[in-house]
């Protein structure tokens, strides 16, 4: 092509520095294109291992992000009402002393006092460590109202999870089943993975309410009935199991299916595994019929029929378990079909098609490879059966089982990290559940001191939980309590409402970055506003008395906060993304990446986490500190280098050691940093051809991922179909054990910490269904990342105003035309909003597109914009807790199990609003533009300064 | 009135776009905007930036919206820009020769030091793909990048429109589509791809690639799975094969 028009014109730039994206959560790499110093073009880096050179429209309006209005310029102190927009500029030296002097009356007084809770961060290795150095358990970022659910049915089942801890295998899946996802994590992997699997002529079928995105181009949509995912996948369970289409060796093997459960209905052994002396769960082996350890080398486990253990006692293996209670003729397509939504002869259609799948197409990799018992294996044979699943599914109430019951039908069909299906991307999978246990105990908590430990982690029992002697909640979201045994990811979206309930207490500083608590990440954005403004008559203070809050742009949360600690862009900053948070690895090689500063800041700003590593030193944390009292880090790139964890292990994985020559574990290399840059700002070491599949197993693999610290030991990691820490806190539910949930809890913890997935209505959705027939969601729009980007001229050119999607039919009853008014009323609120006529939505729901509604005044926007006129959230409707019990207990409105928020438990009724104003209500008063922000401009024509380019004929 | 050239270019450099496998993200849209805002010309101008009714010039665009109903029902994503064709009624129209297309590959562009805004191009188009620029009063639109696709000073492989290049469901193909042998031209015999609107006769460049059939129910609508112990029920097909 290169003579098709040379005319000898420049068009590359002068200089390409690469860093990773941050326009969403993906991590795409990418190349920032610059002339004279100015940002010409951002393009997707081609080398990068997470988009390979694509890149979406967000990330391609990087440019208009760091010319966004609304940057913070400077330190704020809040001189007016909370709320007002009224701030005082201040320099650093005084935020940073009046930090400190906050924080550290906080921490010598209670350090509980102080809640540290980050939004989207991608730094949560440091935040977490920041927050345990304090020595507060109040520590979470946003997974509690994100992939709570995801995560940890993941974790405590394969020690992994859907989401960005596994991949489908889009090269080798003939068959590819997506659960309610729109525009999710993953966004330019997906859409690279379904792009090839459509080439290769695999079968896409997307199970969604709602046909937008990829569900438009699956070859099968079924328009199933929110918060029933889980029903219908028990469905396709029956049928296989009705079959016997099952993959019986691979479940003896790999899974729990052949151990055996002790059936001694009403002790405290009732439901736990069989364990010989060693504490090791025993199996029936068929060959000797002895019991022998299930995990043993060559045992051939028995999956049916009662057993007599040598103390007595009974007890069956899991698979019976499993097989008696899917087996029930109420889960046959019939019993299900309505309400799913989805016909009976579909479902047993899709089942038929998922066995002829999975088993009449096995998919053999022709790689010897052997498992952690020493034998060797000399191919790998897969079942081409790939699932995929985000957050349809999660933001659901019954989420977590209905999760375990994916996990369970990829289980029957041998489709786990079997070539064809769903492979396990590094550092995952860990031990099931992957230690270590929160920290945050009431004894863990001095003033003055760290924790023990950090304050996220996977508890096993109920003896892992933090509360205090009574049984009630230590944490202030209520985490890890009874309300919520297993929330690993903290349950923000209650912070706010506790702290101003006092329940369990109040706080002194609630401390938060990037969260836009105060709009569109609360549930219930009405009241979380009245909270955050509410003054305790008493003090005549706040209630919640000091907000710390840092984010880089001017967000609805930054007026109701009293000090602003400017963030810089992401295109300003050092960043890691680290397999000790968040990791892009992939199933086939380590990675991890960093960003790169690429543009120096036009303003007084500062990268959060330089800061919050000054204030640490300035706090007097002991590892924020040297020996002579210096700061021990000069910044967070100094941190990245030479943190280690624990001996050898430091946030990045890559060029370790002092000449860069080891992965993951070694010590810290000086000139680690530069290694990243030169390599495109990202590690990768392929794993060895042998180390790719069957990594619970795989002594390859593990051999390797023991050496680079990834995982502690060789050795069995059984898929855990049936999850004994479950039926521990269900003993403890029904009476048994040491550690016992006050009486009001019991009868809840027995109901959901069932040890096998099963499915029930989410809670709110299941109330009132008369006067709310409809559910109500959201989907992420593909070109915003939920609030940031209104701010960004061309991608608020593509979504500036939302629509209420309703079906047709629906349409129809109430006579409701598109841009019609109506009024959308839940238990909760109403809202006023404009609807749009759509066939392709499941006949029981209406949605629409989230966090477009903005409020007046914010994100540089001027006061009467379409955001905060015709954009609107479904946030108002949502109420952060359930209706009150009988005996006025309230719970979140939440997973049981998790805390997982249940956004999509949402149901409403819509009437039409006959002489409409013409705009959405609720109608909140504009926010000020913060002191030192110019007006935005009327007009853009960015590139001028750039030569035109002049075409030849 | 500008004259077209006499004979049709050796080489007709285009689109071929894949409806099939577009979900519509936008990031050709945004990529094309971020590309050409800084290279061809003026820059694509944007009124009312940060208030009311945002707007501004845009080479490529994509439509959403629903097509059939029931089962035949679909949603479709239209991404839509010039289509460079070999009968531009948007050239011959052109009252001062700012509009013409290249001999030498087919690409339609606009000389901006010629164009007067008038607009007669844009009535011309029956596609819609060109937009006058609200500051600059000259009318822009897609160029194939051709400031990209020739530049000696990047690498060959990223001499492609900017649209093509960031595509992440790969729903975007660039080439000559006057060589039968070029992976567009294979592409389209291929699968079928069409003329957007051939009825009238405007002879674009761009083809469009139709999803594709689909795997709806493989042939076996009514198929289900078979007991595995007919007679034994369910527990008996447990009993037989598993203790």
């Amino acid at each position: 092509m290169a003579d098709v028009t040379r005319d000898g014109q420049r068009v590359a730039a002068d200089e390409i520095r690469t860093t990773t994206c941050y326009m969403c959560a993906c991590r795409c790499g990418i190349r920032v294109h610059l002339q004279d110093g100015e940002l010409r073009f951002i393009d997707g880096n081609p080398d990068h291992p997470v988009n390979r050179g694509v890149l979406c429209a967000k990330g391609s309006a990087g440019i208009m992000q760091q010319h966004s209005p609304a940057k913070l310029r400077q330190p704020l102190l809040r001189n007016g009402p909370r709320g007002s927009g009224q701030f005082r500029p201040i320099g650093w030296d005084e935020a940073l002393e009046i930090a400190t002097g906050w924080l550290s009356r906080v921490r010598y007084d209670d350090p509980r006092k102080l809640a540290f809770f980050t939004g989207r961060d991608q730094s949560q290795a440091l935040t977490g460590f920041f927050a345990k150095e304090f020595g507060t358990p109040n520590f979470a970022a946003h997974g509690g109202f994100c992939s709570v659910n995801m995560a940890t049915a993941g974790m405590y089942t394969h020690g992994g999870s859907f989401w960005e801890f596994g991949e489908p295998d889009y090269e080798r899946a003939h068959y590819f089943l997506m659960f309610g996802v729109a525009e999710d994590h993953d966004s330019n992997p997906i859409k690279l993975g379904l792009a090839r699997l459509k080439d290769r002529g695999a079968k896409f079928v997307s199970v969604n309410p709602v046909r937008t995105g990829y569900s438009a181009i699956a070859d099968e949509w079924l328009p199933i009935t929110p918060g029933t995912d889980g029903l219908f996948v028990i469905a396709l369970i029956h049928e296989l199991l009705r079959a016997g289409k099952v993959d019986i060796p691979y479940l003896q093997r790999f899974t729990n299916s052949g151990w055996l459960v002790v059936e001694a209905a009403g002790t405290d052994g009732d439901g736990l595994f069989a364990r010989d002396e060693q504490g090791r769960p025993l199996c029936m082996d068929l060959a000797t019929r002895t019991l022998q350890p299930a995990e043993g080398a060559d045992v051939d486990p028995m999956l049916a029929g009662l057993v007599e253990l040598p103390d007595g006692r009974q007890a069956r293996p899991v698979f019976e378990l499993m097989a008696r209670r899917y087996g029930q003729p109420d889960f046959a397509p019939d019993q299900v079909a309505e309400r799913c939504g989805i016909p009976a002869a579909t479902i047993r259609r899709i089942a038929a098609e998922l066995a002829d799948a999975a088993f009449g197409q096995p998919v053999v990799v022709e790689t010897p490879w052997t498992d952690v018992w020493g034998k060797r294996h000399e191919r790998f044979v897969g079942r081409p059966v790939a699932m995929h699943a985000m957050r349809g599914i999660s933001a659901h109430s019954n989420g977590f089982h209905t999760c375990r019951s994916l996990h369970l039908l990829q289980a029957l069909l041998g489709a786990l990290d079997t070539p064809g299906s769903h492979r396990f991307e590094t550092p995952y999978p860990k031990t099931i559940p992957p230690g270590p246990k929160p920290a945050g105990k009431p004894e863990h908590i001095h003033p003055g001191r760290p924790l023990p430990g950090m304050p996220l982690g996977y508890p096993l029992g109920p003896e892992d939980l933090l509360v205090d002697d009574a049984g009630e909640p230590v944490r202030i979201d209520k985490a890890y309590s009874w309300e919520a045994p297993l929330s690993a990811h903290g349950l923000m979206q209650l912070v706010i409402g506790n702290a101003k309930r006092g329940d369990p207490y109040r706080i002194d500083t609630l401390f938060m970055y990037m969260a836009n608590m105060a709009w569109n990440s609360a549930m219930n954005t009405k009241e979380t506003i009245d909270w955050l403004t509410e003054i305790d008559p008493a003090t005549g203070e706040y209630v919640i008395p000091r907000i710390i809050y840092s984010d880089a742009f001017y967000s609805e949360t930054v007026a109701y906060a009293d000090l602003i600690l400017p963030d810089t862009t992401y295109l300003e900053r050092h960043d890691c993304i680290s397999l000790l948070d968040r990791p892009i690895g992939s199933a086939d090689a380590i990675q991890d990446s960093i960003r790169q500063p690429v543009l120096a800041p036009d303003r007084d700003v500062r990268p959060f986490q330089d800061v919050l590593i000054e204030l640490g030193w300035r706090l007097g944390l002991g590892a924020f500190t040297d020996g002579d009292g210096n700061p021990r880090y000069r910044s967070y790139a100094d941190y990245m280098v030479r943190h280690e964890r624990t001996p050898g292990i430091g946030p990045l994985a890559g060029w370790r050691g002092e000449d860069g020559s080891l992965t993951g574990k070694g010590p810290p290399n000086p000139d680690q940093l530069q290694r990243y840059v030169e390599n495109g700002c990202f590690f990768q070491e392929e794993l060895p051809p042998s180390a790719r599949f069957m990594k619970h197993f795989n002594k390859d693999y593990q051999d390797l991922a023991v050496r680079t610290g990834m995982m502690p030991a060789v050795g069995p990691l059984t898929v855990q179909l049936y999850s004994e820490p479950l039926q521990k806190f269900r003993l403890a539910g029904q009476g048994h054990g040491k550690v016992l949930p006050p009486e009001r809890h019991r009868t809840r913890v027995a109901t959901y910490f069932d040890p096998l997935p099963f499915w029930y209505p989410p809670f709110d959705a299941a109330a009132n269904r008369d006067r709310f027939p409809l559910h109500a969601i959201t989907q992420r729009p593909m070109a915003m990342y939920h609030a940031w980007h209104s701010q960004n001229v061309w991608l608020r050119q593509i979504l500036a105003e939302n629509r209420l999607y309703i079906p047709a039919a629906e349409a129809a009853r109430h006579g409701l035309a598109d841009d019609d008014w109506v009024l959308l009323e839940s238990r909760h609120g109403a809202i006023q909003v404009q609807v749009r006529v759509m066939e392709g939505v499941n006949g029981q729901t209406v949605w629409t597109w989230n966090a477009i509604g903005k409020r007046a005044g914010t994100w540089g926007l001027d006061k009467d914009t379409n955001e905060a006129r015709r954009g609107f959230l479904l946030n108002h409707l949502i109420d952060d807790l359930l209706p009150a019990r009988e005996d006025g207990q309230r719970y979140p409105n939440a997973d049981p199990v998790t805390g997982q928020a249940a956004w999509y438990d949402l149901t409403v009724r819509i009437e039409k609003v006959v002489r409409p104003d013409e705009r959405v209500h609720p109608v909140f008063p504009p926010i000020a533009r913060p002191p030192g922000q110019p007006p935005a401009p009327d007009q853009v024509a960015y590139g001028s300064q750039f030569r035109p380019w002049r075409p030849s004929r | 009135m500008t004259m077209l050239p006499a004979a049709p270019s050796p080489r007709r450099l285009g689109l071929v776009i894949d409806l099939d496998t577009c979900v519509g993200c936008q990031a050709c849209v945004v990529a094309c905007k971020e590309w050409n805002t800084g290279g061809y010309g003026a820059p694509l101008a944007d009124e009312q930036a940060y208030g009311a009714g945002p707007s501004g010039t845009w080479l490529n665009r994509v439509h959403g919206f629903e097509a059939g109903s029931g089962a035949d029902g679909r949603m479709v994503h239209f991404p839509k820009s010039c289509l460079h064709c070999e009968n531009a009624h948007c050239v011959t129209v052109c009252p001062t020769g700012a509009s013409f297309k290249r001999a030498s590959d087919g690409i339609v562009l606009v000389d901006e030091d010629k164009c007067i805004g008038c607009g007669l191009c844009a009535w011309a188009c029956p596609y819609g793909a060109r937009e006058l620029d609200g500051q600059a009063g000259v009318m822009k639109k897609c160029t194939l990048c051709v400031d990209r696709i020739g530049a000696a000073d990047l690498p060959e492989s990223e001499r492609e429109p900017a649209c093509v290049r960031t595509c992440p469901t790969t729903a975007r193909h660039f080439g000559d589509l006057a060589d039968p042998d070029s992976k567009v031209s294979r592409l389209v015999a291929e699968r079928g791809g069409f003329d957007l609107m051939a009825e009238l006769g405007y002879r674009p460049t761009n083809k469009y690639l139709p999803p594709r059939p689909g795997r709806r129910s493989e042939g076996r609508a009514d198929s289900e799975l078979e007991d595995a112990s007919p007679n034994g029920g369910f527990l008996g097909w447990l009993d037989k094969v598993l203790s």
